[in-house]
């Protein structure tokens, strides 16, 4: 119902929008929540567990109960508090939780059946008989379980995140936070004003009380227009605070575009901000408290504060006639303010005995509430008066009060814990639980408005100073300072019927003490147990009281029984909000060859290595499958001419009078020997003696190499460079830098392959000018670039690098001269294939826990030199017979194919762990040889090279029988890679 | 006093009056067989198998805090035996099977739900990887099968086939893996240990181990010094400092690992779902929280919460993955203390001082092995001998080199 | 979290990579016993308290820096680069 005259939505605009398939109209600046109480809609959802119809206790973020689920297809957003979502008019919204409705709601029936639903009474049942968890139980549990349903399609908004930095945060725009960021605003600093709610001015919306001698919202706004005006000032509303983390970082969530029916194209929904702040001020303000009485769930109870918030600020009365239930003065504002605004108030319960009446209220000094009566809407209550007296009071709206509890979540993410300040009996911040984070007003537990101010202003000098600024004079205006006076009193005794602490979680006052009778005693082993403060609003509304229940059922105090951790998010962040940007291909980078196009034109599939892509194979019509693809770019290389883009390989160019020196350190085997003009095979360890990485490095001058890494291991391998100059030999004249992304790198390998150099050289080369391992300038095609003489292929090779920006017109000229002489491209098949007949290794076979000596390369590990890895290579696990060493594998003729990932095991015994003998880690079908090949790791390996094994793969059906070989299956003299 | 459907049923009808403490509240007595340190899930499985496997029931756990408050309390209760290496493979498998039988072993329903793993894989490559480690599982004698991509999109067709940035080729089902409720498994514990007289003592902080000629003789507490013959050292993210009570120091670095969890939904993940290019993975609790894990932190810490690069990471991850997800909000962050080993495998073995055990190093892995790693720490304490399926967990095999490196990033430090 | 990189300021955590604590760069001598490198590689003090340990810059100046930490409350006291150290020790030398 909409009290005339009264609030600050804009009674001219009006917005209609839908709610369980009917249409409503508001105003601009309702909530859904306000909207939907103006139009009399008392259930606005269903309870967890008991399906018991739920109504609006709150009007913030904090909300326990008025959950709706908004949006159709893949913009459905579950778990929406109304009282936070802004209406407009594409605003679709509906109850969750229930089924059909939230009306009439069948699962109600669970209701019934409570006295079976005991806390943890699913810990004590359900075991027998034990296939009947997940066929039966479990799946009954889920479908009754949860809140909110997901659209299950894939998300079509558009999300984002960013970075900000200031002087000064300031969170919440309430009294304190205006006067923080009114004087840190004009001492000129950095200043981000956030603030949740989508109007900045915190409870002095929501309140009928003056700030300098006008309208608290009128002194805000003032305010706020000021702040506006300043260039050093960020205002931000509809922005939670979500998090404290280290060094001054706080997590925010924007909600950018959820209030808007049509957001522009380039809006996005939310973003995720991280917000760096040298200094910060929590001004977020208090929860006000429910009181545990019997049946106190029913549609219609609602927060005193936000009784006061619907009528004060959105002009709505949440009933025709309110009573009021209250422990401290809060509550009488309440009556004052509903019977200013002409709303019958029928009663004035308050639970001290020494309480006065305000002006014409009914008040029921030292009585209770001891029941309800009304199931999808409050009808009467129920009151108990000190010596027992029943009485009955109509009404369709409680407001209640059990005080307020700092709202002090922020300050207690970095593991602080507040204490407890006996005289408002609650929880309060300590200095110092957030460095550089103060705390300021209510959230402090500072509650007169005058105080709030004062606090704000004097957190702002403070922050001020620390940053080095001088504060400029701020008046502190003139504003209400009453005393805050309650009794604690957070249950109502003796009832049978249940009184709820938890609302959106159904946890009853019964499940605490039952907790406590079972010994879980625990403030964490009480909500663990009974999921107390595990719903969506964390415990805001609850957590406190269910202690106060816990300490009472326990004989001890609420200090001693403590609290649970805060933990962030302060208010749930949606997954697309935090994860902005990864969505589809955003997730990594994508890193492109300069021959990448020439390859997709080529129909070449694409694939993954890394962040890099490559071309699989390249199809030609008449092919049957990409084998035959692979089979003749097999044969370009064995016998004609192939061309392969390999500039994915890590390139490290190292300078300096000590990198032969460096080199030695970081390699097995010795490289300060290797003269200009040479290239050598490296092997690198890591310092626990595997094998990190293998490549060539090549002596371009006297004191200048450049490294190749595998392209895996880029990456780590710089790393590991920089950590060894670094951290061992800091004072050498050594220097390195990546140069990856600097130059296109084609491999040229096959018999044709210095013939067809030569039609491009300007210079053309032989065997003595770029001998096998060696390197060469050459100028091709009028570009200056070097000529690598190295085969990964065992044919006849080279390697011809030139800057990256020549890459793309060196590869297609590359491939046209190959096809002219009856060769082509090869992909990365083709590739595997032949590194595998020359038993060469990927990081298939080095892949972390293989050593020098499992792979037959002990002999490189010099024993004139230290290198790293070498001192933990000598550790005896790490060598000896029964390592497995790396063999060749060739399936006895007319078997079928075999697979990586096959287990070895000895001819006729039972593949068991116990008989496992190794396993394969590559394989191919060689076209050269005619037979499938493969590598792999067999205990004592190569003692057993001419022995069968057993090659079962059970999750691919195989089983055969393999002769073990040595690995390099192909031209094992080497004499094709020299010619 | 034993629970049942009936026991509800009755219980619910006399006002839910009858039930018992779940375990007592025993001052610690002067003396003790076995003084286990730390009151988690491994300390408390421990006493428990001690108790039932081996009649030693003089035994009291030490529990700075809350009995499982401290890993097992702050997991992703996810349930597997899916690795690779010998050593491991032996010992999570008999942890398997040990979990199939728990909730009849405690006579407490741990909702251990076997409702399958899949890792995806994302290369040929990695097919191969899962290959490996599937045809290891088998070896075992656990299950395994490896997926297509059409199958993976038939069990879970929420994944993004089309447009995520690395496509999925397919993955490793592991049906008998899954989840439990990870409270459940400390108080089932506690509780049987209890029910089999071991004394359970909270908020009794061990500050000093006595040790005279050699051996150990007892411990000092914040509730005085207590005796015993043996004590194990259970203390996860802590083993470090307790163990520097002995004068020890272990091959331990203590790291934040965070997980998430999202408000309550009606079921949509009916998996564990793992992610091969990303720290990602993801299962739907019982009560509709979508729970999600990742990697560490990458810090030494013991603040037991973390920062948002993690968190951001992983719903990255989830975002390419399953975009589906993109509209629930993640209500809690938290962080554990994990005690990472070089190598990423555990340790269950004597140390040089006699009678004192240590049962540490369970890296970002050990709810799975909670009844496992009970059962064979229990086995050494009570025997002085491993347990046929832990031989391997050595303290001194990164002096040996006998390593289990299962990920194969390196026994080191700072590359796990 | 946010490191001051001693070349290029105060940066967000992600442009760093993390290896451990600091003893890590004081390598053995070669020759040096089995037990001195399974000290180096594996045993640590792993304090709850003050830490230096070894953050790489990778995502900036690569430059790998010592940073005086603080396990318990993440607190950042001092950085430097690694590279300014003293002359590095070699535990464990045989000469």
């Amino acid at each position: 119902m909409r009290i005339a005259g009264k609030g600050l939505v804009d009674r001219n605009t009006p917005v209609g929008f839908r709610f369980d398939g009917k249409d409503y109209t508001g105003f601009q600046g309702d909530t859904l929540a306000s909207a939907l109480l103006a139009s009399g809609v008392r259930v606005f959802g269903r309870s967890f567990k008991y399906h018991r119809p739920r109504g609006v206790m709150t009007a913030g973020s904090e909300e326990p109960c008025a959950l709706v689920t908004i949006g159709r297809g893949a913009a459905q957003v579950p778990n929406v508090r109304a009282t936070v979502q802004e209406i407009h008019a594409a605003l679709d919204a509906r109850g969750q939780n229930a089924w059909p409705s939230v009306n009439v709601d069948l699962m109600a029936m669970n209701d019934l059946f409570s006295p079976f639903f005991s806390a943890g009474f699913y810990y004590k049942t359900f075991m027998w008989p034990r296939k009947f968890w997940e066929s039966l139980y479990e799946p009954a549990i889920r479908r009754a379980a949860g809140l909110g349903a997901l659209s299950r399609k894939h998300n079509e908004d558009h999300y984002e995140k960013a970075y900000a930095f200031c002087d000064l945060l300031v969170v919440g725009s309430g009294p304190a936070g205006l006067m923080a960021a009114l004087a840190a605003g004009r001492a000129g600093a950095d200043v981000i004003l956030a603030e949740e709610d989508h109007v900045m001015g915190g409870r002095l919306l929501a309140e009928m009380q003056e700030v300098a001698g006008q309208p608290g919202a009128d002194w805000a706004a003032g305010v706020l227009a000021e702040l506006a005006t300043m260039p050093n000032v960020r205002l931000m509303t509809r922005t939670s605070i979500t998090g404290a983390y280290d060094g001054g970082t706080f997590g925010a969530l924007e909600r950018v575009g959820l209030h808007l029916a049509r957001p522009p194209m380039d809006l996005p929904q939310e973003c995720f901000w991280r917000i760096v702040a040298k200094r910060a001020i929590l001004a977020t303000g208090a929860h006000e408290r429910p009181i545990a009485f019997p049946n106190n769930d029913r549609p219609g109870v609602m927060m005193a504060g936000a009784v006061r918030a619907y009528l004060n600020r959105f002009g709505v009365a949440p009933g025709q006639t309110v009573a009021v239930f209250g422990n401290n003065d809060d509550a009488h504002r309440t009556v004052r303010d509903l019977k200013a605004a002409g709303v019958k108030v029928s009663a004035l319960i308050d639970v001290r005995e020494e309480a006065t009446a305000p002006d014409g209220a009914t008040l029921h000094a030292g009585a209770q509430v001891v029941d309800t009566v009304g199931r999808k809407g409050l009808r009467e209550v129920v009151i108990a008066d000190r010596s027992g007296q029943i009485t009955r009071i109509p009404c369709d709206c409680l407001a209640i009060s059990g005080g307020w509890n700092p709202a002090l979540h922020l300050a207690c993410h970095m593991n602080g814990r507040p204490v407890w300040r006996e005289e408002i009996a609650a929880f309060v911040p300590q200095p110092g639980m957030v460095p550089g984070l103060a705390v300021a007003g209510a959230a402090n537990g500072t509650f007169s408005t005058q105080a709030c101010l004062a606090e704000g202003l004097e957190a702002a000098k403070a922050a001020l100073s620390e940053l080095g600024r001088k504060a400029k004079a701020v008046d502190l205006p003139q504003a209400e300072d009453g005393a805050y006076r309650l009794r604690a009193f957070w249950e109502v005794r003796g009832g049978k019927h249940r009184a709820w602490l938890d609302f959106s979680n159904d946890v009853t006052t019964k499940d605490v003490r039952l907790a406590a009778q079972e010994n879980y005693r625990s403030v964490e082993h009480m909500k663990r147990y009974t999921t107390q403060g595990m719903a969506p609003d964390q415990g805001k509304n609850s957590n406190v009281a269910a202690l106060a229940v816990l300490a009472d059922a326990t004989g001890r105090g609420i200090p001693e029984t403590g609290i649970t951790t805060f933990r962030p998010p302060y208010v749930p962040i949606s997954v697309a909000a935090l994860g902005a940007g990864g969505q589809g291909a955003g997730f990594a980078p994508q890193r492109f060859t300069t021959s990448h196009q020439a390859s997709v034109e080529r129909g070449a599939p694409m694939v993954e290595a890394g962040l890099w892509y490559r071309p699989s194979y390249f199809p030609r019509p008449g092919d049957q499958s990409w084998l035959d693809a692979c089979n003749r770019e097999v044969g370009f290389v064995r016998d004609r001419v192939g061309v392969c883009d390999v500039s994915t390989l890590g390139k490290i160019d190292i300078q300096g009078a000590d990198a032969g020196r460096f080199l030695d350190l970081v390699y097995t085997n010795t490289f300060s020997t290797l003269k200009p003009g040479r290239v050598r095979y490296g092997l690198m360890l890591r310092e626990d003696g595997m094998v990190m990485d293998d490549g060539t490095t090549a002596c371009l001058a006297e004191g200048h190499y450049l490294m190749t890494t595998t392209t895996a291991a880029a990456g780590q391998v710089m790393r590991h460079l920089d950590f060894v100059a670094q951290a061992h030999c800091p004072a050498w004249d050594v220097h390195m830098i990546s140069a990856t992304e600097q130059w296109a790198q084609f491999a040229v390998a096959g018999p044709l392959a210095r013939e067809l150099l030569n039609t491009l050289l300007e210079e053309p080369v032989d065997g003595d000018t770029v001998p096998f391992l060696g390197v060469a300038p050459v100028r091709v095609m009028g570009v200056a670039g070097r000529l690598f003489r190295i085969s990964f292929s065992g044919e006849l090779g080279y390697e011809i690098a030139v800057p990256a920006r020549y890459g793309a017109a060196l590869y297609r000229d590359l491939v046209a001269r190959a096809e002219n002489l009856g060769g082509g491209a090869y992909g990365m098949e083709a590739l595997n294939v032949l590194r595998i007949e020359k038993g060469f290794i990927t990081h298939a076979e080095i892949h972390g826990r293989v050593t020098a000596f499992d792979i037959g390369l002990q002999g490189m590990v010099s024993a004139k030199k230290d290198c790293i890895g070498k001192g933990a290579s000598t550790r005896p696990g790490l060598s000896g017979p029964e390592r497995e060493q790396m063999v060749g594998l060739k399936p006895v003729p007319g078997s079928k194919s075999i697979g990586a990932g096959a287990h070895l095991f000895d001819e006729g015994a039972e593949p068991v762990r116990v008989n496992d003998q190794g396993y394969v880690t590559s394989v191919c079908w060689s076209p050269t040889l005619n037979s499938h090949l493969g590598l792999g790791f067999l205990i004592n390996g190569r003692a057993r090279i001419g022995t069968r094994v057993r090659l079962v793969d059970h999750l691919r059906k195989t089983d055969v029988i393999c002769e073990v070989v040595h690995p390099v299956f192909f031209d094992p003299e080497g004499g094709r890679a020299r010619g | 006093m034993r629970y049942s459907g009936l026991s509800v049923l009755k219980e619910g009808l006399f006002g839910n009056k009858g039930w018992k403490p779940a375990w007592r509240e025993p001052e610690p007595k002067a003396e003790y067989d076995v003084i286990i340190i730390g009151g988690g899930g491994h300390g408390l499985a421990t006493a428990y198998y001690l108790a039932k496997n081996h009649g030693i029931t003089n035994v009291a756990v030490l529990e700075k805090g809350y009995l499982g408050s401290g890993n097992v309390g702050r997991n992703t209760t996810i349930v597997r035996a899916n690795y690779f290496l010998s050593g491991n493979s032996e010992f999570y498998s008999h942890s398997l099977k040990l979990w199939e039988g728990l909730e009849l072993d405690l006579n407490y329903n741990v909702m251990h739900s076997q409702r399958g793993i899949l890792n995806l894989f994302h290369s040929d490559g990695q097919r191969d990887a899962a290959a490996r480690r599937g045809n290891a599982m088998v070896n075992q004698g656990d299950d395994a099968e490896l997926l297509d991509r059409e199958a993976v999109r038939r069990m879970v067709p929420y994944l993004d086939f089309e447009q995520t940035r690395f496509p999925i080729y397919g993955g490793l089902l592991h049906r008998r893996g899954g989840t439990a409720r990870h409270d459940a498994v400390a108080w089932g514990f506690a509780r049987g240990a209890d029910m089999r007289g071991v004394d359970l003592i909270q908020n009794c902080e061990v500050t000093g181990i006595d040790i005279q000629d050699g051996r150990v003789r007892g411990v000092q507490t914040t509730r005085g010094p207590i005796r015993a013959k043996k004590v194990g050292i259970v203390a996860a993210g802590r083993s470090g400092q307790v163990a520097a009570m002995a004068g020890m120091r272990l091959p331990i670095e203590s790291h934040v690992l965070q997980a998430f969890v999202t408000e309550g939904l009606k079921p949509v993940i009916d998996h564990v779902v793992t992610y091969g290019m990303g720290h990602f993975y993801i299962s739907q609790s019982d009560k509709g929280g979508l729970v999600f894990g990742g990697d560490l932190d990458f810090y030494a810490s013991y603040a037991a919460r973390g920062n948002l690069p993690m968190l951001e990471h992983v719903m990255e991850a989830g975002m390419t993955l399953m975009p589906m997800i993109g509209k629930a909000k993640i209500l809690r962050s938290w962080g554990g203390i994990v005690d990472m080993t070089p190598d990423g495998s555990p340790i269950i073995d004597r140390t040089d001082v006699g009678g004192l055990f240590v049962d540490c190093g369970w890296n970002y892995g050990g709810f799975k092995a909670t009844p496992a790693s009970g059962w064979c720490m229990a086995h050494l304490m009570a025997t002085g001998e491993p347990h046929e399926v832990a031989r391997r967990f050595r303290l001194d095999r990164f002096l040996t080199g006998h390593l289990l490196d299962e990920e194969g990033t390196g026994s080191q430090h700072n590359l796990h | 979290m946010r490191i001051t990189c001693p070349l290029c300021g105060a940066r967000d955590r992600r442009e760093f990579t993390y290896y451990g604590a600091s003893v890590y760069a004081d390598r053995p001598a070669e020759g040096a016993a089995p037990e001195v490198w399974d000290d180096y590689l594996h045993l640590r003090d792993n304090p709850a308290g003050e830490i230096t340990d070894l953050w790489y810059h990778e995502l900036g100046c690569s430059a790998w820096i010592e940073v005086t930490r603080n396990t318990v409350t993440h607190a950042i006291s001092a950085t430097r680069l690694l590279a300014d150290r003293a002359t590095p020790t070699k535990k464990g030398a045989r000469s």
